[in-house]
C-alpha cells in the first residue's frame, strides 16, 4: 500500500516520543510504510523565521529536497514542522527573490528542489486517504466511555486551512466518533496553546494552557487529545502547577490522537507509548 | 490617565522609512488597507497579555513610529497561531508582519532588553546552524542560563519526569551531515 516519506522533526524523538510510537503503530496496522527522509533538518519552528526569513525557508526547503528525491508524499505530524514545510512552497512560489536565494544554497548544498512535494498532516492521511470507513473496519475495542474534547491548536489549520476549516475544524471531531468516543462541543478547540511561550513567558502560558484545560472539564470531558508534539507537553506536564496557581483542578489525561485510534484497534499502550504519559487516569487503561 | 496619555510623539520620533521596508516584505504588502477595525486584538489569545494590540502595531508601523514598535513586547509574544491572519477582513498577513517586525528589532537591537523570548530565538537560531537539528532539553538549558539561571533548579523535577518516561533526548542530536547545511546557509549570505 502507500508509503510516506516521513518527517519527524526534532520533538517527535524527544517530548513526542509517545507521538512517533504510537504513528509508527497505527500506521504499521493500516498497511502503511513510513520511510524517514534521510538525514534530515529542523524544519526551522517558529523561532528560526525570527531571525532570518530565507533561511528559514532554505533549511525547510532542504526536506523538501531529500524528500522529492524519494518521490514520496511527505508526512510530517508535528503542527509546527507541517507549517513550515507547507509555508516554504507558498513562499518559494509567491516570492521569486526568496526562491532564487534558497535555490542559491540548496546548489551550494549539492541539492536542488522542483517543487512537486506535498506535504500532509496524518490527520489528513488518515480521514482523507484512508478514510473513516477503512478505519471503522479495523476497530475492535470501541473507545466506550471516552468523552473527548478534540483539541487542534493552531499551526495545523492555519494559515492556509490546507485540508479543514481553519478556525471550526471537524475532522478530528469526525475520527473521534469513528473511534466509538463520545466528542465533546469545544469551543476553543482551535485556540492556541501558546507553543514556546511556556518555555520563555511561564504566566502567560500557564494561563492559555489552563483556560483549554478548564474548558474541556467543563464540557464533562475525560480526556484531551492532541494532534501536536508542543500541545500535548504544555497541556500535560503543567498542570500540577496550574492546579496550584489557579486555586482548581487542572487534572486531565492529555493524549495523541493516534494513541486513541491504536487503543481502539486493539493494540498494546506499551506500543503506543502510553507508559510514557505523565497523566494516564480513567478512562485510559491502567498502566502495569 | 497613565503616563502614556501624556507621552506626546513628535515629528522627528517618526522615522518615515520604517512602514515603506515593513509594506515591502513579504506579508507586509496589505498594511496599507487596514481600516483599524480591531478583529487582530480580538482574535488574538495574546492580546491581554501585550503592551501594545496588534491594531495598535499596525497604526504605529503606518505612522512610522519604530522605536515604540520595535521595543514593544507585542511582536515576541505573537506565538504564531494565524488567527489574526485568517480573520482579516483586509487581508493582511498579520502574523507575517509580526515576524518582520521580530527580525527588524533584532537587527536594530531594538527588541526589548531581558525578555527571554528574541533571546530564545537567538539560541535556536544558533543551535540550528550549527547542528541541524533542536535539542529541546539542552535549549531550556541554555535560555535558562541566559535568562534566569535559578529557574533551572525549579525545573528539575520536570526534566527527571521527562527523563524517566524516556521524552528527553539527553545529547546534542544533530544532522549526519552538518558541513552540507553549513554551506547551504553560507551560500545565502552571498548576494
Amino acid at each position: 500500500m502507500s508509503a510516506y516519506a516521513y518527517f519527524p522533526g526534532c520533538s517527535l524523538s524527544g517530548l513526542g516520543k509517545p507521538y512517533d510510537e504510537s504513528l509508527r503503530a497505527v500506521f504499521a496496522h493500516l498497511g502503511l510504510t513510513l520511510q524517514e527522509i534521510p538525514d534530515w533538518n529542523c524544519c526551522g519552528a517558529t523561532s528560526y523565521m525570527s531571525v532570518s526569513e530565507e533561511k528559514a525557508v532554505a533549511l525547510a526547503t532542504r526536506n523538501l529536497a531529500l524528500a522529492e528525491q524519494m518521490k514520496l508524499e511527505v508526512l510530517a505530524p508535528c503542527s509546527a514542522c507541517y507549517l513550515v514545510l507547507t509555508k516554504a512552497q507558498h513562499v518559494l512560489k509567491e516570492y521569486p527573490p526568496i526562491a532564487a536565494k534558497v535555490h542559491q544554497g540548496l546548489e551550494a548544498a549539492g541539492l536542488s528542489y522542483r517543487g512537486t512535494a506535498s506535504v500532509r498532516h496524518p490527520l489528513d492521511v488518515l480521514m482523507n486517504q484512508v478514510g473513516p470507513q477503512a478505519i471503522a473496519a479495523r476497530i475492535t475495542a470501541p473507545l466506550t466511555g471516552y468523552r473527548v474534547a478534540p483539541y487542534y491548536g493552531c499551526q495545523m489549520i492555519r494559515p492556509y486551512g490546507s485540508f479543514d476549516d481553519p478556525l471550526r475544524p471537524q475532522l478530528l471531531d469526525t475520527l473521534m466518533t469513528v473511534l466509538g468516543a463520545q466528542v465533546v462541543d469545544y469551543p476553543v478547540k482551535a485556540r492556541c496553546c501558546g507553543g514556546s511561550l511556556m518555555g520563555t513567558m511561564e504566566e502567560i502560558g500557564l494561563r492559555l494552557n489552563y483556560l483549554l484545560l478548564r474548558e474541556a472539564k467543563a464540557r464533562n470531558a475525560n480526556v484531551l487529545t492532541t494532534v501536536c508534539p508542543l500541545c500535548q507537553y504544555n497541556l500535560e506536564a503543567y498542570q500540577g502547577q496550574m492546579t496550584k496557581r489557579f486555586g482548581e483542578s487542572a487534572h486531565l489525561p492529555v493524549v495523541y490522537f493516534t494513541q486513541l485510534m491504536g487503543l481502539a484497534f486493539g493494540l498494546q499502550p506499551k506500543a503506543l507509548g502510553l507508559h510514557r504519559n505523565f497523566v494516564t487516569a480513567a478512562p485510559l487503561p491502567v498502566m502495569a | 490617565m497613565g503616563s502614556e496619555a501624556t507621552h506626546c510623539r513628535y515629528a522627528e520620533d517618526v522615522n518615515p522609512a520604517f512602514p515603506v521596508e515593513i509594506m515591502a516584505k513579504p506579508g507586509g504588502e496589505a498594511l496599507r488597507s487596514c481600516i483599524q477595525c480591531g478583529t487582530c486584538s480580538g482574535a488574538c489569545p495574546m492580546s491581554v497579555h501585550m503592551d501594545l494590540t496588534p491594531r495598535r502595531v499596525i497604526a504605529l508601523t503606518r505612522a512610522g513610529l519604530e522605536r515604540d514598535v520595535l521595543e514593544s513586547a507585542t511582536p515576541w509574544l505573537c506565538a504564531s497561531c494565524y488567527e489574526c491572519q485568517v480573520r482579516c477582513p483586509r487581508d493582511i498577513k498579520v502574523t507575517d508582519v509580526m515576524y518582520a517586525l521580530k527580525r527588524r528589532a533584532i537587527e536594530k537591537g531594538l527588541y526589548p532588553k531581558r525578555f527571554p523570548i528574541p533571546v530564545l530565538a537567538q539560541a535556536f537560531y544558533r543551535m540550528i546552524a550549527s547542528h541541524g537539528r533542536n535539542s529541546e532539553s539542552r535549549l531550556v538549558i541554555e535560555l535558562m542560563l541566559r535568562t534566569n539561571p535559578l529557574g533551572i533548579l525549579r525545573m528539575a523535577p520536570l526534566g527527571l519526569k521527562l527523563l524517566r518516561t524516556g521524552r528527553m533526548v539527553v545529547g546534542q542530536d544533530r544532522v549526519k551531515h552538518p558541513e552540507q547545511l553549513k554551506a547551504m546557509l553560507d551560500a545565502m549570505e552571498e548576494s
